[in-house]
């Protein structure tokens, strides 16, 4: 009954100890440990600065989709070739703006939702010209989903929407490329052939991202109706949830609804694809672990160097000391107190390697940071990649650790306390 | 009865040749009896030491510890035993250079466990000061002389209160002057009741001791009771001259 009550007392007493005793060993041999512990070092510093690194582009990319929106649904048109749809052609399959009248209320979880239309065309003003500008149809609702400002004249109303007016908004790049004032608010241009009223400027899209440009920043904006009445576009759908957690709501009612307005019978395939800006965040998570994967190879190669590197230092350890080993069993150490003492001294070695490593790859983050242009410059170590490094270098440290722990374990006492 | 051994035989093995060291000893030791085991080098005393000290096992006979067998121990065991009932002392002191002498002599006491930090450190102070180093615990082995290290090394043996002091030529590394304070010592911890048992080939080392076992062998070829006759300083004095 007393043993079962101090044994672990007696356990923290020789942890205690053999730490107490570790750290003594390291600060006598400062040179020999820092020296021994560099394949360690390496490890750690490379494994934190490459999860530094990667945790920045993460955080770059998170930023960049925040201002894209991740709460966005686009709607396209999807021929599925099978089943019936596959003797159908496209002229069959693509949208009407019929098809999304009642989404708002069939669909509780969108917030709002705008037709689309989307050609290359050319757009002329006097003399100048842009060839393959993107002229966009829109309804009044896009200046709620996309968070771009009108910086002058004014956004599309339902005025516009549903007289179809030929009235347009542009942006500054097209506005300087076509030569126009700064205050171009009421000047026309030509699309098709046809004249165009200026409303308004609006932003251009981000530029910079980690996806370069996002598209062309040529832009003009018609209202929906007049591009449909125009030129019986091909149309899609862009529309946005009320909170980002809702997106997988959305897709549901989205999906029942259009399988609803397009008539889709129980059996047949989708004739439509909800794409989510989260899919490509997927995407990128997928390469972000490849990369972590070969990283982590090279990792676990520096630590295997670095523990080989702690087994050869702690066996040396081991034969200096025999004499202490033997003394220490004369006065009644368990090989298994002597295994304890042997395995704390290698892990907090190797604890010692992951703090200097931890400060190296912190010294490195820093520097990769200031990389320009490399989209780094949020790059930083999180806690868990610290932990992370600590367990590993902890668990090098009790491997490499105890064959030599063992082997001053089974020392005879006698054969110690006569080695010289 | 503190220590029974029965026809104890010790045989090492070198190449294919077979050494006896020990070749069938008896020896009964009772409780606060002062031995000194006497002979030449390669007489098997040595090897009796650490038979009597758990550090080696015997191959043949039986070793019986207050009344318990030995021989059957795991090497556990056999570490329990040290720590519990003996009290090593040894020709080079074995201190651990980077320990004080406190931490020295609380070594054995840690292995032991179930005491709390203050027992330990009151326990090992008490030594100490038995052994007459009140003034000296804080201080490394490199800072003490031989006398005062060895003085470590009793206290160190007496932290766990063994049943037997065992000293293996406690006074082989020393010079006449102090050995003459060393011996005193295990004089006195003997007045007080401490079973030691020594190794020498000193004979004014030996004559301390109630009884003389010479051995040639790996046999106890004499085995003297000289009685109670400690010498007195006055007596060493005239020894020296």
């Amino acid at each position: 009954m007393l043993r079962v009550l101090t044994a672990p007392l007696l356990f923290v007493a020789l942890l205690v100890q053999s730490i107490r005793l570790a750290l003594g060993q390291i600060w006598a041999n400062k040179m020999r440990s820092t020296l021994t512990t560099v394949g360690i070092v390496i490890g750690v510093a490379s494994v934190t600065s490459v999860i530094a690194a990667l945790t920045g582009l993460r955080a770059k990319v998170l930023k960049d989709f925040e201002t894209l929106g991740t709460n966005k649904i686009f709607i396209v048109p999807h021929w599925p070739r099978e089943g019936k749809f596959r003797h159908f052609n496209w002229r069959q399959i693509r949208f009407r703006p019929k098809q999304f009248e009642g989404l708002l209320e069939r669909c509780p979880s969108i917030e709002d939702y705008t037709l689309m239309t989307d050609r290359g065309q050319t757009v002329y003003h006097g003399v100048h010209s842009i060839d393959g500008a993107r002229v966009n149809g829109i309804n009044p609702s896009w200046h709620r989903i996309e968070n771009r400002s009108v910086v002058a004249g004014r956004p599309f109303t339902l005025m516009d929407e549903e007289n179809g007016w030929q009235v347009c908004l542009i942006t500054p790049d097209v506005r300087d490329e076509l030569r126009l004032d700064r205050d171009c608010i009421g000047r026309r241009i030509v699309i098709d052939r046809r004249s165009f009223q200026i409303v308004g400027v609006v932003e251009g899209r981000v530029k910079g991202g980690m996806f370069g440009d996002m598209g062309s920043s040529k832009e003009v904006f018609i209202p929906f109706e007049t591009a449909w009445r125009l030129w019986d576009p091909w149309i899609y759908a862009m529309a946005s949830c009320r909170k980002p957690e809702l997106s997988k709501e959305a897709q549901a009612e989205l999906r029942f609804f259009l399988r609803q307005s397009r008539r889709l019978g129980p059996g047949d395939p989708d004739t439509f694809r909800l794409e989510v800006i989260e899919e490509y965040l997927k995407t990128f998570n997928k390469m972000a672990m490849a990369i972590t994967a070969v990283a982590g190879g090279v990792v676990g190669i520096s630590l295997l160097v670095g523990g080989v590197g702690i087994m050869n230092i702690m066996l040396v350890s081991v034969s200096e000391r025999t004499r202490e080993i033997g003394l220490r069993k004369a006065v009644g150490a368990k090989p298994s107190a002597i295994l304890l003492q042997f395995l704390v001294e290698s892990v907090v070695l190797c604890l010692f390697g992951g703090l200097l490593g931890t400060l190296a790859g912190q010294g490195m983050t820093s520097l990769i940071a200031k990389i320009p242009n490399a989209s780094l410059d949020m790059a930083y170590i999180p806690l868990w990649a610290i932990g992370l490094s600590f367990g590993f270098a902890g668990s090098v440290g009790v491997f490499f650790g105890m064959f030599p722990a063992i082997k001053a374990a089974r020392l005879d006492p006698i054969e110690a306390l006569r080695h010289e | 009865m503190l220590i029974c051994l029965k026809n104890v035989t010790r045989v090492y093995k070198v190449g294919v040749e077979r050494i006896h060291a020990l070749a069938g000893i008896n020896l009964e030791v009772e409780p606060n009896e002062y031995v000194a085991v006497m002979g030449a080098s390669g007489s098997g005393k040595s090897t009796l030491m650490n038979i009597l000290g758990c550090l080696d096992r015997c191959s043949g006979g039986t070793y019986e510890l207050n009344g318990r067998d030995t021989t059957r121990l795991s090497s556990g065991g056999l570490a329990h035993v040290r720590n519990t009932q003996i009290g090593f002392v040894f020709q080079s002191f074995e201190l651990l250079p980077r320990l004080n002498a406190l931490k020295n002599v609380e070594l054995p006491l840690i292995y032991a466990g179930g005491t709390t930090w203050l027992a330990r450190r009151t326990r090992a102070k008490e030594k100490l000061e038995r052994v007459g180093l009140a003034g000296r615990i804080r201080h490394r082995p490199n800072q003490l002389s031989g006398g005062e290290k060895q003085r470590v090394a009793i206290a160190r043996a007496l932290s766990n209160n063994p049943s037997i002091l065992l000293a293996d030529e406690p006074t082989g590394n020393l010079d006449s002057h102090t050995s003459r304070d060393i011996m005193m010592l295990f004089d006195e911890l003997h007045r007080q009741g401490q079973t030691i048992v020594m190794v020498t080939h000193e004979e004014d080392v030996a004559r301390h001791a109630e009884r003389i076992l010479h051995m040639r062998d790996g046999k106890i070829i004499s085995d003297e009771h000289t009685g109670d006759r400690r010498l007195t300083p006055e007596d060493m004095e005239v020894d020296d001259a």
